[in-house]
């Protein structure tokens, strides 16, 4: 079934544009990444999917009575706003004392409730977002970049948490990663973003197409590579000249 | 009861903190100081105009301070720094004021009242003017609540729970009209931004949760009118001011609390 379609979106920034005319479908319960050099469009695409930007051209179609849970990116909690973990799960629209428990266990961080917010640690407050996402039971998860800040191990594990929920709750995943080796292993299917749908399909198909290696370059099989670009590949409507500097390992 | 000035000044400080408290707390989180400052700036505008047209002080502020805000709204984001444009805002709304209020020639003001306040001459219908203003902004912000703290934690966040910041912003904007049109009576324009930020500040280092924060905010806010009126009977000082350094002796005493349990908050 699908969950969320969405067709022809464009987003301009003033004079820049981020998306233009991008298509794609998440059906339930597939674990999708968006893959993508900065300034691809990555975010612009999750905030049109949560309604956060209004686009101007294409649509966005979510199912009816769809539930979201989203993990921004970064979220900074302002020192002078005090907050327990409990009390940041009931936000906006309350939850029950099961649902905060359910939800911090599969998060993996079941003892943090009366912790407050400002104390975590940057894993811990990437799990506490996830279990926000989950309380109210999403049909689909949308993730961007939710491991940032965090190191290897604990990215890791990260991802590993995010496949054990995808397999308790059934839940959809849509997730923004620059972390290429993990995205293309627990990935059913991947788009390769860059203003536009570059590729997309299976984690094998889109690592062998030449848009994606010529965005990632071809992978050095564990060797430490470092790929610069200029990057002004065949799709000439769209005006994307940035240099790309992606760490691969 | 309420024909005493103490008891009548003493309820219309009651009612002012009661209204800023909430609300001063979201100032505090989402850095608005500035933006309240502004908005009680141009409150003096607003009474210049309802003298000039002769309509109610509470209406004629209430809606200056209004579109002030919404200026700002407006404004923002369109090449100047926000601290920029409000400095700019603030200074020129009361500038401008000032200026106003020198043509109104044929009625007599005391400019003095309205800067920093006269809740010794608060009546019963200012006293029933700010009860009902702090009421409509208590359960504003009551309605809210949840929706506006999911807006301040993350705009985002807010999206994707089928919010609209924006209209939580204007529900804070609004919120802040109001409390600047009944605080001016009792503690001036200048000040009220003082009403909104000292106890809520004070607050911070003894609450736990956003609505301990809050709640703590309006007890010391209390405390702070009452014993400030109290102290400017006794000591003759100007009463306004007084209640504010009250406040401020508060807020003292809380960051010196923080100091001695510094792993608890």
């Amino acid at each position: 079934m699908t969950l969320v379609k969405v067709k022809d979106l464009s987003v301009n920034y003033g004079a820049r544009s981020a998306l233009t005319r991008v298509s794609l479908s998440i059906e339930s319960a597939e674990i999708v990444t968006i893959v993508g050099p900065n300034g691809s469009g990555k975010t612009s695409l999750l905030r049109a999917i949560i309604g956060a930007i209004q686009s101007e051209q294409g649509s966005v179609t979510k199912r009816n009575g769809i539930q979201i849970g989203y993990v921004p990116q970064q979220l900074h909690i302002d020192a002078t706003l005090p907050i327990t973990v409990q009390r940041f799960l009931k936000l906006p629209h309350g939850a029950t004392p099961s649902e905060i428990t359910q939800a911090l266990h599969h998060a993996g961080v079941p003892d943090l409730s009366a912790s407050q917010l400002s104390h975590l640690s940057g894993g811990q407050f990437q799990r506490v977002l996830l279990a926000r996402a989950l309380i109210k039971k999403p049909d689909l998860l949308l993730l961007d970049e939710a491991t940032q800040g965090l190191d290897q191990r604990g990215s890791a594990s990260f991802y590993q948490q995010i496949e054990r929920v995808r397999q308790d709750t059934g839940c959809a995943v849509l997730m923004i990663s620059h972390e290429l080796h993990v995205v293309m292993s627990a990935s059913d299917r991947v788009i390769c973003l860059n203003g536009h749908v570059c590729c997309e399909g299976t984690p094998a198909v889109v690592a062998s197409a030449p848009e994606y290696r010529e965005l990632f370059g071809t992978g050095t099989g564990g060797a430490l590579a470092l790929y610069r670009h200029e990057h002004d590949h065949g799709h000439d409507h769209v005006d994307h000249s940035h240099d790309h500097v992606e760490v691969n390992e | 009861m309420f024909d005493d000035f103490m008891v009548r000044a003493t309820f219309a400080g009651i009612g002012v903190a009661l209204a800023a408290a909430p609300l001063g707390c979201f100032v505090v989180w989402r850095r608005m100081a500035y933006f309240g400052d502004a908005t009680a700036h141009a409150a003096v505008l607003g009474v210049a105009l309802s003298l000039a047209f002769s309509i109610s002080i509470f209406i004629g502020t209430v809606a200056v301070a209004l579109m002030m805000a919404l200026l700002v709204n407006i404004l923002s984001g369109r090449g100047y720094a926000m601290d920029t444009l409000l400095g700019v805002m603030a200074h020129s709304a009361l500038a401008f004021g000032l200026v106003a209020v020198s043509f109104l020639s044929g009625i007599r003001i005391d400019l003095m009242a309205y800067l920093f306040g006269d809740i010794l001459a608060v009546s019963r219908n200012d006293l029933s003017i700010i009860w009902g203003g702090a009421l409509v902004v208590v359960l504003l912000i009551s309605w809210r609540w949840s929706a506006l703290l999911t807006s301040t934690l993350n705009e985002d966040l807010a999206y994707a729970s089928d919010l609209n910041p924006k209209r939580e912003q204007l529900v804070l904007t609004l919120a802040l009209a109001i409390t600047v049109a009944v605080a001016i009576k009792v503690v001036g324009v200048l000040l009220i931004a003082a009403l909104l930020i000292i106890p809520a500040a004070a607050s911070r280092p003894l609450s736990r949760t956003p609505e301990g924060m809050a709640f703590t905010a309006g007890f010391i806010g209390m405390i702070s009118s009452v014993v400030g009126l109290r102290a400017a009977y006794i000591f003759d000082t100007p009463a306004g001011p007084s209640i504010v350094c009250v406040a401020a002796v508060l807020f003292v005493i809380s960051s010196g609390l923080r100091l001695l349990m510094p792993s608890e908050k």
